[in-house]
């Protein structure tokens, strides 16, 4: 890695939640990261933009080790959480998806009731019933914006729900485990402009107590929501910093270029 | 000209396909008709609640006692026990086949699992027979290798293809979004199959235990050779290990020895009649799983 390159990246104040040193990436013989190393502050969102392909979703999914569902997926560094390595071998993956959850693309509810959805994760992980459970739901949903909507069809199916709605049910379900971190992966990609600002809305509130991470394609989002960006092109960072100086002056041309809409 | 020669063929084609559909229906409508015809004379010596609930059939008895209800719940239990046994077998052999099995494996079990299938009932009859059946009865000090239980057995065979076959695609269609998010809520593969998978293809896995079973009910030459063939009413949960009749193996085994016209010969298209109530109302539940 030369001097060059490392300068662009910022290493931030404060307390850092999520950080990877060297990360490579391969699916098979393709590698998909290049010696990606980045630190994400706790309690801030954290913006992750860059065109198709670049492997945003592949370094989100390195976070809570997802990438190994995927059977070819290999990985090489570390991802360290509060200084931990989460790919050491004696690492528990149920705990580590617990603290690190996760949100994808399209809303993924499971085909239950909007209940048993929320109080999936809580089943698994906890011997919580009755009013213990039905208090988790009711704080995950609100947490999510979304107990207002839904308060008087709790035992309805979820795959009722609009697309906004279905999609806020999916971070009530991550809420419900209490998580450390979310990663979110173009939460918004698959909605409207109406239920889009709710869940940006979301985001802001959800930042006082969670480190959140998002991929987004959406430049305004990325300015309107986080307070960290970094710019991915080709499985490497390219740049990090805060994200007005990424959007108003970035320091590599390649930044300033994809800012700007001039390719991607 | 061109254009009217296509047309011709649309029209053809078109009119073949409403033909075969109408002609499908006619013979279900004949076969109804035909059975009602044979069967209503039996009317004459007994009343419809006199044939469904009579407690005792002995057609050649003077006068024919011709009472039906041993022969209902034989089928019943026959029916129940092949339930009981393939819809577990056939999920966990479905599950194990669409998210155990290694890629190669999988290839190899699915089109051998298919492949029972093709055996003829007459084999299936035999294996239970000669084999299963008497070492059965030796394990539980039965006094007799033909019972309700072994027929149910050997229809849950028969009926394991379809079920697993149908119930693995079911539950390979379930996408793969589903599966991640319930892993990255911190489940573990299996939680994951238990609680997300099986029940998300649950509607798939219904229509597949209705399918399979369609052909359990219907199933005449494995039941009749080791089920015994005591028309007596089974009772309680021991009746499984003793002999009973079903309906079907009842009409194969004495269509051929009662003469023409006469009572118990009427009966005889009764029990048919009351089957094909039977097998229409199940396909009508297959169909929509739901409804
Ligand atoms: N499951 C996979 N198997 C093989 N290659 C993959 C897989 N997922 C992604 N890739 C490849 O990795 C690269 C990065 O993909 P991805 O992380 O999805 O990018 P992004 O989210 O930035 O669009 C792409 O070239 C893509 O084709
Ligand atoms: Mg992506």
């Amino acid at each position: 890695m030369s001097a060059a390159e490392d300068k662009y990246i910022l290493h931030p104040e404060g307390e850092i939640k999520i950080e990877t040193k060297d990360l490579d990436m391969y699916y098979g013989n393709f590698q998909a990261l290049t010696d990606v190393s980045v630190a994400m502050p706790s309690r801030h969102i954290t913006a992750l933009i860059g065109p198709s392909g670049c492997g945003k979703s592949s370094f989100l999914r390195c976070l809570n080790r997802m990438n190994e569902v995927i059977p070819e997926a290999r990985v090489d560094g570390q991802v360290l959480l509060d200084g931990n390595d989460i790919y050491q071998a004696d690492t528990d993956v149920v705990q580590l998806r617990k603290r690190v959850g996760m949100v994808f693309q399209r809303p993924n509810p499971f085909p239950m009731s909007i209940y048993d959805n929320v109080a999936y994760g809580p089943r698994l992980h906890t011997a919580t019933r009755g009013s213990e459970l039905d208090e988790i739901v009711e704080r995950s949903l609100r947490g999510a914006a979304l107990w207002g909507e839904v308060k008087d069809k709790l035992h309805q199916s979820a795959m009722d729900l609009s697309g906004g709605q279905q999609q806020r049910l999916c971070i009530a379900r991550v809420l419900a485990v209490e998580p450390e971190v979310l990663l979110m992966d173009e939460p918004c990609s698959a909605l409207d402009p109406t239920a889009t600002f709710r869940i940006e809305e979301l985001m802001t509130e959800l930042r006082e107590s969670y480190t959140i991470i998002i991929v987004t394609h959406n430049m305004y989002q990325a300015s309107r929501v986080s307070q960290y960006t970094g710019f991915f092109l080709l499985g490497e960072i390219i740049e990090y910093g805060h994200t007005e100086q990424i959007f108003e002056n970035p320091a590599d041309r390649r930044t300033d270029d994809y800012v700007r809409g001039r390719f991607g | 000209m061109k254009r009217s020669i296509a047309g011709a063929r649309e029209w053809l084609i078109e009119s073949t396909i409403r033909l075969a559909g109408v002609l499908a229906i006619i013979f279900v409508l004949l076969i109804f008709a035909f059975l009602l015809h044979d069967a209503l004379p039996v009317f004459s010596e007994a009343s419809l609640s006199d044939l469904l609930t009579g407690r005792s059939w002995r057609p050649t008895s003077e006068p024919a006692q011709l009472g039906m209800l041993p022969l209902i719940l034989g089928s019943l239990y026959v029916t129940v026990g092949a339930l009981v046994i393939a819809i577990p077998l056939g999920l966990g052999c479905a599950v194990f086949i669409s998210e155990v099995a290694p890629v190669r494996m999988r290839e190899i079990l699915k089109p051998l699992v298919e492949m029972l299938a093709a055996i003829p009932s007459v084999v299936y009859g035999f294996l239970g027979l000669l084999m299963i059946g008497p070492w059965l009865a030796d394990l539980m000090d039965l006094p007799i290798g033909q019972f309700a239980a072994l027929g149910s057995l050997m229809l849950a065979f028969m009926a394991l293809p379809t079920i697993v076959s149908i119930s693995e695609d079911a539950i390979r269609n379930v996408p793969v979004t589903l599966r991640s998010g319930s892993l990255a809520l911190g489940a573990t593969d299996w939680q994951t199959i238990v609680r997300v998978v099986v029940p998300a293809a649950r509607s798939g896995i219904i229509a597949a235990s209705l399918l399979g079973l369609g052909r359990a009910i219907g199933e005449t030459m494995t039941v009749l050779m080791v089920t015994g063939n005591a028309a007596v009413i089974p009772q309680g949960l021991a009746g499984f290990l003793k002999p009973v009749r079903t309906m079907t193996a009842t009409i194969a085994a004495e269509m051929g020895e009662t003469a023409y016209q006469t009572p118990h010969y009427h009966a005889l298209f009764t029990i048919g009649l009351v089957l094909f109530v039977i097998t229409y109302k199940h396909n009508a539940h297959s169909e929509c799983p739901k409804g």
